[in-house]
């Protein structure tokens, strides 16, 4: 979407991602997401009188994998208390950093080299979940709720960027790598469709990129990459419609409205919310040893973007390429560097993980990578055609690896020599010599009718190349 | 069987040794509640059969030839906010009508583990704030050396407690002399901890970081006893300490203080303290002396301000820590039209007024635009004080003072007027800002005949020194 007459949006970002651990962050309760209502919860997580939180040590390493990732510095931080009243805030206050975050001052770097400043990655809690009955599920309106403390308590991380991005490709993209890299490091499982991420954009506009900035509005409930993108451009555009009518855009969060395909007004922020933050008496300073640091540091996962290059590297393609994005995303990677490395096309190579492979990921992170290495090499030594190599392919994947050669010598594929394929596209022009005409005047277009009918007469065993070098070669003739 | 002896440590040692049996200890206990607590109201609740329940398993144990532990069936009483699983635990107040904790407190735990037996949890100020016992929601405790006079509070249903008889030790907590004060008005041994060496799991918070547990006791050597089994690393408290504690030693009882430097508080000994309590203060010292301490007066300057230091961070920390009371989950509940509305109904009825006076205080303090003026300021003042105590002990082992400017007052004396009643804590705040401990000895009576007590204050972890100023003047009291 382009901006009328040189309109500039700004947009930061703030991603919640829930931590992988496998207790909540101040107590034992398990970290576990669809359980039944209420059962994983303690007097700690339930705020009852007298309870005390205890800081989780498998948080803390998962917090400091992702200011790794992040390129942040890993500092000494504090706990801070956020006092509001809220029902399904068990304590009426959320433990959370303040000034004091374990993480500041990274950046990530999207696929095309863009970079976005992230300014703190900090630790914070978890609310429970409340269920509003009756009118349209908000709490107004409602005549009760129903609120499940079993999230309650669960670690979060808040990934706070700058506000660097300008349009809302660069803000799916930078959700993307960020999930990606979270996904890469254990830190989390990203799955925003389960709340486990939960993204809020903070959108504002201005006439040029030398004006101060705009008002800004903080968008939130946007539950998937491309509703961000939808949102971002929706309030954009509505920013605009208001200031150009002469109006204003009031600070205040709005909430996205997939449906209606609009934000609708939220809280005003007429004052600035009044959290009465103070240190968190029950906590101690949180001070992790450079030695601890320094391992987090050293035992980081490969992350995306060194992965990508990899893939470019071993199979030529560009590191910004999709198919390559793709291979990366779903963990298939690795068939194509295995498949590479012992010597396999890696054109050929990244060309089905990125398709076939792609389209079971499951059963291709499953797939035994020299079993994937077989059937490239033959692919590319001729041996099978792409047609009859994706149909070996999809069998390897439905039953989780076996022998290609096996698969194909069960389906009676085998290289058709050179003099049986010329004969039979020679028949097929003898037989169509309108369309023969054609393609000699230059008319591409047959090109796919001729390899059509030989692979009809060959029932698909016919290398597509080969006979399209057929076809030129007779042309030339 | 010999009859039951009045210590902790002798009735421990009877019960170890089969002169006694638990069962009997209990009924000698429960007698005396029946007989003077209907005058004194120290209990929320008495709870004479899981007591009686408890002493059969102890004398069952001790059949069997167990390894009895260190408080082997001594009654104690238990200040009521202090989670007791299944029983129910109301800090005083209307808003936790009906709640019984799911879990036991730490400190509930190791006294059980030791033997001890949980007899009655007794009357506070409502969640703690307060100097007299008057803020209970179930009406007052009274003095029992004269029911005309308060208790002292926060903890005077606990100080009662052992004072009246009704167990020969208590817990109570202590967050700006809420044990201290109570144990000098009733004429009770009571101690405030190091901040940190005793867990608070399960305490419910007044304000986390001046709130300790601590014993009430008949005797120095009893509150040493208490203070031996219920301190210690607790993995559930993040603020108490990982090391290992020096316990109190027999050696410390002996209450040999020849040699030690000990130095007098000049800034409280000044204006509001009473003078009958300033004499007994100088006759305490001048023992000291006698036993060989080299005593004098000392400054800590900044002392002065610990009240009005107190009054902000207390309040704020208490604001936050009582958000929870909300009607939403547990206790009570006053129903309304909205959420908003259930908040404020469940509030205005659950809570006393001197809770929602501090509520309003501490909210006060922390809004933006005050904070730095107020709490943020307080904080710095709280680090100020911490420095002149830690400069104070550079020449001195330990400090003293009076524990409470008077003696008891009547009722509803300082009721009308909040900062009178605030006044009562001025001599005990200053441990509680700084974390360091502070014991409260009886020692003699003012011109009404009422006890007096002297504070002797010690830095962080100085209890064995406490201990053993506090064995030389109870040794020497009149």
């Amino acid at each position: 979407m382009s901006l009328p007459d040189g309109w500039v949006m700004v947009i930061g970002l703030e991603v919640h991602c829930e931590l992988k651990t496998a207790t909540k962050l101040f107590c034992g309760c398990p970290n576990m997401f669809g359980d039944d209502p209420n059962t994983n919860v303690c007097p700690t997580c339930l705020g009852l009188p007298g309870s005390l939180p205890v800081l989780n040590h498998e948080a803390v390493e998962l917090a400091m994998r992702i200011g790794a990732a992040l390129n942040c510095d890993i500092l000494e931080s504090t706990f801070h208390r956020k006092n509001y009243f809220y029902p399904d805030m068990p304590k009426d206050y959320q433990v959370s950093q303040y000034d004091e975050p374990i993480n500041l001052n990274g950046w990530l770097d999207l696929p095309d080299g863009f970079r976005v400043g992230v300014t703190r990655a900090h630790i914070e809690e978890d609310t429970g979940k409340s269920t509003h009955v009756g009118g349209d599920g908000r709490i107004h309106g409602a005549t009760h709720s129903l609120v499940d403390y079993n999230r309650s308590g669960v670690p979060l991380v808040e990934i706070v960027s700058e506000p660097d991005m300008r349009n809302a490709d660069q803000a799916r993209a930078y959700v993307t790598e960020l999930r990606a890299i979270l996904v890469a490091t254990g830190a989390s499982d990203g799955r925003m469709e389960e709340g486990s991420m939960r993204v809020d954009a903070n959108i504002s506009v201005r006439r040029s990129e030398n004006d101060e900035f705009g008002t800004r509005c903080e968008i939130k409930n946007v539950n998937s990459i491309r509703s961000l993108g939808r949102a971002i451009e929706y309030e954009a555009a509505r920013q605009i419609a208001l200031i150009e009518a002469g109006d204003r855009v009031i600070q205040e969060t709005r909430h996205w409205n997939e449906d209606q395909g609009r934000t609708i007004t939220g809280r005003v922020k007429e004052d600035a919310d009044d959290y009465r933050y103070f240190l968190e008496p029950d906590l101690v300073p949180l001070d992790p040893s450079s030695e601890w640091i320094a391992s987090v540091r050293a035992g980081l996962a490969v992350l995306p973007a060194t992965r990508r290059e990899a893939v470019a590297a071993a199979t030529g393609a560009d590191a910004a390429a999709t198919a390559v994005a793709t291979v990366v995303d779903l963990e298939l990677d690795r068939l194509v560097i295995a498949a590479v490395d012992a010597g396999a096309d890696g054109r050929i190579a990244l060309a089905r993980a990125s398709n076939e492979v792609a389209a079971e990921a499951d059963a291709g992170r499953a797939l035994d990578a020299s079993a994937f290495t077989a059937l490239v090499k033959m692919e590319s030594a001729g041996e099978l055609t792409a047609t009859q190599a994706k149909t070996v392919l999809g069998e390897l994947l439905a039953g989780g690896g076996g022998d290609p050669k096996t698969i194909a010598a069960k389906h009676g594929f085998e290289a058709m020599d050179t003099g049986a394929l010329d004969s039979i596209v020679d028949e097929i022009i003898t037989a169509n010599p309108n369309e023969w005409q054609r393609y000699k005047d230059g008319d591409g277009k047959v090109t796919g009718f001729f390899v059509g009918q030989v692979m009809k007469a060959t029932g698909g065993q016919a290398d597509g190349k080969a006979v399209t070098a057929a076809l030129v070669a007779r042309a030339k003739g | 069987m010999s009859p039951t002896p009045s210590t902790a440590v002798d009735i421990a040692a009877a019960v170890r040794a089969g002169d006694v049996s638990a069962a009997e200890v209990v009924e000698t206990h429960l007698a005396a509640i029946d007989a003077r607590e209907a005058e004194l109201h120290a209990c929320n609740a008495v709870l004479a059969d899981q007591a009686r329940a408890a002493a059969t398993r102890i004398d069952a144990a001790r059949a069997a030839g167990e390894t009895l532990g260190p408080l082997a069936g001594v009654p104690v009483a238990l200040k009521d906010n202090m989670c007791t699983r299944g029983i129910p635990t109301t800090c005083s107040s209307k808003i936790l009508e009906g709640w019984r904790p799911p879990y036991d407190a730490t400190v509930v735990t190791k006294l059980q583990e030791a033997g001890a037996i949980v007899i009655a949890k007794t009357n506070l100020d409502e969640f703690a704030m307060g100097s007299s016992t008057e803020n209970s929601a179930f009406g007052p405790t009274k003095n029992p050396h004269d029911i005309t006079k308060v208790p002292g509070g926060s903890s005077g249903g606990s100080a009662v407690a052992v004072a009246a008889g009704f167990a020969p030790i208590a817990l109570g907590s202590d967050t700006g002399g809420s044990i201290r004060q109570p144990a000098a008005l009733c004429g009770v041994v009571g101690l405030k901890p190091t901040y940190g060496a005793v867990s608070r799991y399960g305490l419910v918070a007044f304000a986390s970081s001046l709130d300790q547990i601590g014993p009430f006791a008949g005797t120095v050597a009893d509150a040493a006893a208490t203070y031996n089994v219920i301190a210690g690393h607790d993995r559930r408290d993040s603020t108490s300490y990982m090391e290992p504690l020096t316990p109190i030693s027999e050696a410390d009882l002996a209450g040999d203080v020849s040699g030690m430097r000990v130095g007098i508080i000049s800034e409280l000994l000044g204006e509001g303290i009473a003078d009958d309590v300033k004499r007994r203060l100088t006759e305490a010292a001048d023992a000291l002396s006698a036993a060989g301490a080299k005593v004098e007066e000392t400054s800590v300057p900044a002392c002065i301000y610990g009240l009005s230091a107190y009054y902000l961070i207390a309040p704020a920390e208490a604001s936050s820590n009582l958000a929870r009371y909300d009607g939403v989950r547990y206790g009570l509940r006053v129903d309304a039209d909205n959420i908003t509305g259930m908040y404020t109904a469940t509030r205005s009825a659950g809570f006393g007024p001197e809770v929602k006076r501090r509520i309003m205080l501490g909210t006060y303090a922390l809004s933006a635009g005050y904070y730095d003026a107020y709490y943020g300021k307080a904080l710095k003042v709280r680090s100020l004080i911490a420095r002149d105590f830690a400069t104070a002990y550079e020449k001195f082992d330990v400090l003293l003072s009076p524990t409470a400017p008077t003696t008891a007052f009547g009722f509803g004396a300082k009721t009308d007027n909040p900062l009178a009643m605030y006044l009562s804590d001025v001599c005990t705040i200053p441990s509680n800002l700084c974390g360091d401990p502070a014991i409260s000895v009886p020692f003699g009576t003012g011109d009404d005949g009422l006890p007096v007590g002297v504070q002797v204050l010690a830095p962080a972890l100085g209890e064995p020194a406490l201990f053993r100023v506090a064995a030389a003047l109870e040794g020497s009291a009149p």
